[in-house]
């Protein structure tokens, strides 16, 4: 585990690139130069980009730093390489959704999260990897190439974000964008060493998110720190009038909330999360616990008897919701198309050859559990649980500010460990419920397992309450995170 | 008036059936005593488009005939990552349908999915309402048999339209300008119980929709389109037939024929002991009857879920308070009024109302007459000379020269007795042709009637004393056709302009009977 | 819950659109089977009076000003079609479903 060397930039934070742009020590194109290089060094093995963008972030950093040299004002992420989950549709960029039915599709359009970074400054270096159509924990779902995990190459970076957590911790980004439907964002994190939050439903805007689950779906940022993900946050966060589920609420400054203080903070530990998991992470989140007593935090015991009904839930739901987000890819208007004689074959033909086994699954089981004489029982009764899941939650938060939890049973797992696909839902049993739930939640690293993978501290919050989860993580990440640990597993810096 | 093809109160389907209507639907004795049997049971189910600026979820532009596939955006190509965002027009629109409808507007109603592949469905599902509609419960007053009848409607709800699929060969070809297109559906109860009314229903629904300005409801663009679903079941039976749904009506005269024509398909398959099966079927207005519509998938199973994309629909009493006052009197309250108000026939009424802008422009009229007892005369003017000069000209009624007020003063010239109606006739076409007032035409003209008595005792002393044989012959002599002459003469003298009540009075003492 | 039987997998393969090969029905019936199995949880959960959860946060429907915003040019918003005549989409041809005439929406 060789430290960053000062002279490599890859390992910078957000903060630090745009400050150090802004300060004229380095050029946009010198650090988009120096981020392709090692791109081009490393992802061959690592796996983590689908498409890389040189031509247009190289333009995108000339035209930067022309203006700069002309002392035009610039956004505050000016001359930042982020990577982007290939779900979020980029204008004139390949955005496949990890899937072969979208292969070729260059969308006419960004969304909104894009124009975001964009009017920020931000350059997005190219479009990473994911399960296809978001659909997995491991990232093994992707139609076009596995992506490993940079800290042990014969293991899964998580997922579904799993190209988004690989770069950022290999440093072939200074931070990612990825969605978190069941925890594909908070998941990846854990396993890869690296910072990913999940906001509130509706604080960030889903214009341009290919959707998986209309109602569960978000995006966040995955980052090498706390505060990263906060400068991020804050910049793609607010009000989208273009989707009817984007919450009128102000915007917090996040990068303000990182005080360090968590005197009186009240840390509940809810039992039904500290049941079945690696005696590593049991560990490691002991030790998180005690380090936040240390800093003024209280714990709180407290129980949330619907905790284990999440995941049937969660499998009910996302599947039904997914089955009708994908109706629309049918090889008429954009795509892949299977010609046949017949429309209904060509239907047919190309949507069998378009998606993978996990997508296919997931539409027969949402399609079965909205079928006329099942919805009560399955869809139907899958959404007043979640009902219950939310009030468990309301009652705990009148008796602590925020739930601490592990992010994952167990560390990054091993390519093809979970065949079954039931084994392969399992591993998102701690992240489930906050998306049921629509509350935010995030996830700093705590620590490192005796084999040297990567442990995930879960921390879960009010609605609207982002700040508090940047607090205290920010806090845990001081206090127990990895420091200047970096993966060597790939790419590591000589 | 005409009376035209009308059922008298009383008169039984079978009456109306027998006799035909105005649709041309030619039925045998056979069909008329069927139907003494069998009793026909009809519900509809109209889709009418509204007359927004932009789409119901998208803020592309609507436009009729506009090159294909020009009036699309990402939201309506169903790319990846669009979301729906609600026209408040829309909102507005249906609910001006629903509140004059009297339906009950649901607080919070929602959208949900519905779900089927067809190539112009660019999402692989529709965004519709299913069991939280916007308004259920109300009813629409039709004008039948020279009265109101009230048919009950069980829905209206909001949705969007498809595109376009046409077949060419072995090909389809999907224009998807209209895919996205703001729709209210109406569903009637089923509870409709012969042709006529079934037509009659549709056609007060076409004129409301276009009285409160929601839709054009030009059928022949697809502004308004019925569905019919049709059974038969014994007469005195309780129990509902099995239905057939009927496609592909897209005019009036379609409706009552392909309706018909269903019908009698029905009665005669069960008369032959077989039964009838739930079925699709599609009109074909050429060959005058209709195809099932056999399909390889199995019955529909539209997965209704509610859409997760759009929070629910809050109706609150700020904007049902702003509905209200903007809607204008229906025409079914017209109706009766003029006929309360005015003395008018049903049938005339029935004229007046069957256009908003005719029924204000009466309203206007009446307004601007001093007197309540003009009605009924301006009444009679805009249905004869009014209407028959704007048909002549192929003027609509909203671009008449002639304007409400001017046929007030017209009337009020003529009740007066300042000009007799025969000149009144003369003033009017003038009027109407150039747009100036009846009292400034007359004025020019200087041919006001004369019915001053003084005046036309003293022309009529002078034609009685210029000619004396005819007085004789007439007085004495018992010719009573020389009144006629005397009567003439006056006119002559005073270029029609003698008041005819009072010069045959005043004739009549002069020549002494 | 109930497994399902082939006929169901193939009754859901269609209303999905999916061609599933022999094999893939197979895997599918069984798949399916096991991940309803473990989902037997929730029938046993009393949800009487419980409301379902539609939305993750309550809000209502926001509405949006009647204003026409640009279209897409055709090549624009067709530059995707897999395959055109003129402006127009291509598919092979059908029968419509039950619900649909071929002059648009229907229930």
């Amino acid at each position: 585990m060789s430290p960053a060397s000062p002279a490599s930039t890859e390992f910078w934070s957000v903060a630090d690139t745009a400050r150090r742009i802004a300060a004229g020590e380095i050029t946009a194109t010198q650090i988009i130069e120096a981020m392709l290089a090692r791109i081009q060094k490393i992802d061959g093995e690592l796996g983590a980009f689908l498409a890389v963008d040189g031509d247009g972030a190289r333009a995108v950093a000339a035209e930067l730093d022309s203006q700069r040299a002309a002392n035009v004002p610039q956004g505050p992420l000016a001359g930042v390489p982020i990577a982007l989950k290939d779900v979020l549709v980029t204008r004139g960029l390949a955005t496949t959704a990890a899937s072969k039915i979208l292969r070729g599709w260059i969308p006419p359009y960004d969304a909104h999260v894009v124009e975001k970074l964009r009017a920020a400054g931000a350059i997005v270096i190219g479009k990473v990897n994911c399960d296809e159509f978001a659909m997995g924990s491991s990232t093994e779902n992707s139609a076009y190439q596995p992506t490993r995990n940079p800290w042990d190459p014969s293991r899964v970076p998580g997922g579904s974000s799993g190209g988004s957590s690989a770069a950022v911790a290999a440093g072939l980004c200074a931070a990612s964008l990825g969605t978190d439907t069941g925890g594909s964002i908070r998941q990846p994190a854990a396993f890869c060493g690296v910072v990913g939050m999940k906001p509130t439903y509706g604080r960030v805007s889903r214009w341009g998110v290919v959707a998986f689950a209309s109602s569960l779906d978000q995006v966040g940022p995955l980052t090498r720190s706390v505060a990263d993900a906060a400068l991020v946050l804050e910049t793609i966060a607010g009000f989208d009038p273009r989707d009817s589920t984007s919450l009128d609420a102000p915007v917090p400054r996040f990068t303000g909330a990182l005080t360090g203080d968590v005197r009186g903070l009240r840390i509940g530990l809810p039992q039904e999360y500290f049941e079945a998991m690696d005696d590593e992470i049991r560990a490691a989140l002991v030790r998180t616990a005690s380090a936040l007593v240390e800093r003024g935090a209280e714990l709180v015991d407290l129980s949330m008897p619907h905790t284990k009904l999440a995941l049937p839930a969660y499998y009910l739901v996302a599947p039904a919701e997914a089955s009708s987000n994908l109706a629309r890819f049918d090889g008429v208007r954009y795509g892949q198309r299977v010609e046949a004689p017949d429309l209904l074959d060509m239907y047919g033909k190309t949507r069998d050859a378009g998606f993978g086994p996990e997508v296919k699954r997931r539409i027969m089981l949402g399609t079965y559990a909205l079928r006329s004489g099942y919805y009560d029982a399955y869809y139907k009764k899958a959404q007043q649980v979640r009902t219950l899941i939310k009030r468990d939650f309301d009652r705990a938060f009148q008796y602590c500010d925020v739930l601490l939890t592990p992010t994952t049973p167990t560390p990054a797992f091993p390519f093809g460990a979970k065949a079954n696909p039931v084994d392969m839902y399992l591993a998102d049993v701690f992240t489930l419920s906050c998306n049921l739930a629509g509350l935010p939640g995030i996830s700093v690293p705590c620590g490192l397992t005796a084999g040297g993978l990567p442990i995930g501290a879960q921390l879960l919050g009010r609605p609207l309450d982002e700040v508090t989860l940047l607090r205290a993580g920010a806090v845990i990440e001081a206090a127990v995170g990895l420091g200047d640990r970096r993966p060597a597993g790939i790419g590591g810096i000589t | 008036m005409t009376e035209g093809k009308r059922p008298s109160a009383g008169e039984g389907p079978r009456d109306s059936l027998a006799r035909g209507n105005p649709s041309g639907v030619s039925v045998s004795r056979e069909i008329a005593a069927m139907l003494e049997v069998w009793e026909p049971v009809i519900g509809l189910e109209v889709h009418v488009q509204l007359a927004t600026r932009s789409k119901i979820f998208s803020p592309s532009a609507i436009e009729f005939g506009a090159p294909p596939n020009s009036l699309t955006d990402p939201l309506v190509l169903g790319l990846p990552g669009t979301l729906p965002v609600f026209n408040q027009a829309a909102l507005a629109l249906a609910l001006k349908l629903g509140i004059a409808t009297s339906s009950q507007i649901r607080a919070k109603s929602r959208f949900a999915r519905k779900h089927y592949f067809y190539p112009d469905l660019p999402k692989g599902y529709q965004i519709s309402q299913f069991d939280e509609p916007l308004c259920e419960n109300g009813h629409l007053d039709v004008i039948i048999g020279g009265g109101l009848k009230r048919v009950k409607l069980q829905r209206i709800h909001l949705e969007e339209d498809a595109g376009k699929t046409t077949h060419v060969g072995v090909s389809s070809h999907v224009d998807l300008n209209r895919a996205g297109v703001p729709l209210v559906e109406v569903v009637t109860a089923p509870e409709i119980g012969s042709v006529e009314e079934a037509g009659e229903f549709l056609r007060s629904l076409h004129r409301l929709v276009r009285w409160l300005e929601i839709s054009e409801g030009d059928m022949e663009k697809g502004q308004l389109r019925c569905d019919a679903n049709v059974s038969v079941r014994l007469r005195g039976e309780d129990r509902l037939g099995t239905r057939t749904e009927l496609k592909n009506i897209n005019s009036f005269r379609f409706v009552e024929n392909a309706i018909a024509s269903e019908i009698a398909r029905q009665i005669r398959i069960l008369e032959a002991g077989g039964r009838i099966t739930r079925e699709t079927r599609l009109w074909d207005a050429e060959r005058g009857q209709s195809q099932s519509m056999r399909s390889k998938e199995e019955a529909n199973d539209y997965r209704y879920f509610p859409d997760p994309d759009l929070p629910p629909l809050v109706v609150d009493g700020a904007i049902m308070g702003s509905i209200l006052q903007s809607l204008p009197e229906l025409p079914s309250v017209r109706f009766d009024r003029y006929q309360r108000a005015f003395g008018i026939s049903p049938t005339e009424a029935r004229t007046l109302v069957s256009e908003r802008a005719l029924a204000d422009f009466f309203d206007a009229a009446v307004a601007a007459h001093p007197n309540e007892t003009g009605g009924k005369m301006i009444a009679n003017w805009v249905l004869s000379e009014l209407l028959g000069a704007l048909r002549a000209s192929g003027t609509p009624i909203a671009r008449s020269p002639m304007q409400p007020a001017m046929l007030s003063e017209l009337v009020k010239l003529i009740e007066s007795g300042t000009i007799s109606g025969k000149l009144g006739k003369e003033i009017f076409e003038e009027s109407f042709r150039t747009g100036e007032a009846p009292a400034a035409i007359l004025e020019r003209s200087g041919r006001s009637q004369i019915s001053d008595t003084a005046t036309l005792w003293e022309i009529i002393n002078r034609i009685v004393a210029a000619n004396p044989k005819q007085a004789e012959a007439y007085t004495v002599g018992g010719k009573d056709g020389l009144f006629g002459f005397f009567v003439g003469q006056v006119m002559k003298e005073t270029q029609g302009r003698a008041n005819p009540v009072i010069t045959s009075d005043l004739l009549h003492k002069r020549l002494g009977r | 819950m109930p497994a399902l039987t082939r006929k169901e997998v193939e009754e859901i393969a269609l209303l999905a659109r999916l061609a599933l090969e022999p094999e893939e029905l197979e895997r599918m019936q069984h798949e399916l089977g096991v991940i309803l199995e473990h989902f037997g949880a929730l029938a046993a959960v009393d949800t009487a009076d419980v409301p379902a959860m539609t939305h993750a946060v309550p809000m209502d429907l926001r509405l949006r000003p009647d204003a026409v915003q640009p279209s897409l040019p055709a090549d624009l918003a067709l530059g995707g079609v897999p395959r055109r005549e003129g402006d127009l989409i291509v598919v092979p041809s059908s029968i419509a479903p039950p619900g649909r005439g071929d002059t648009g929406s229907g229930s």
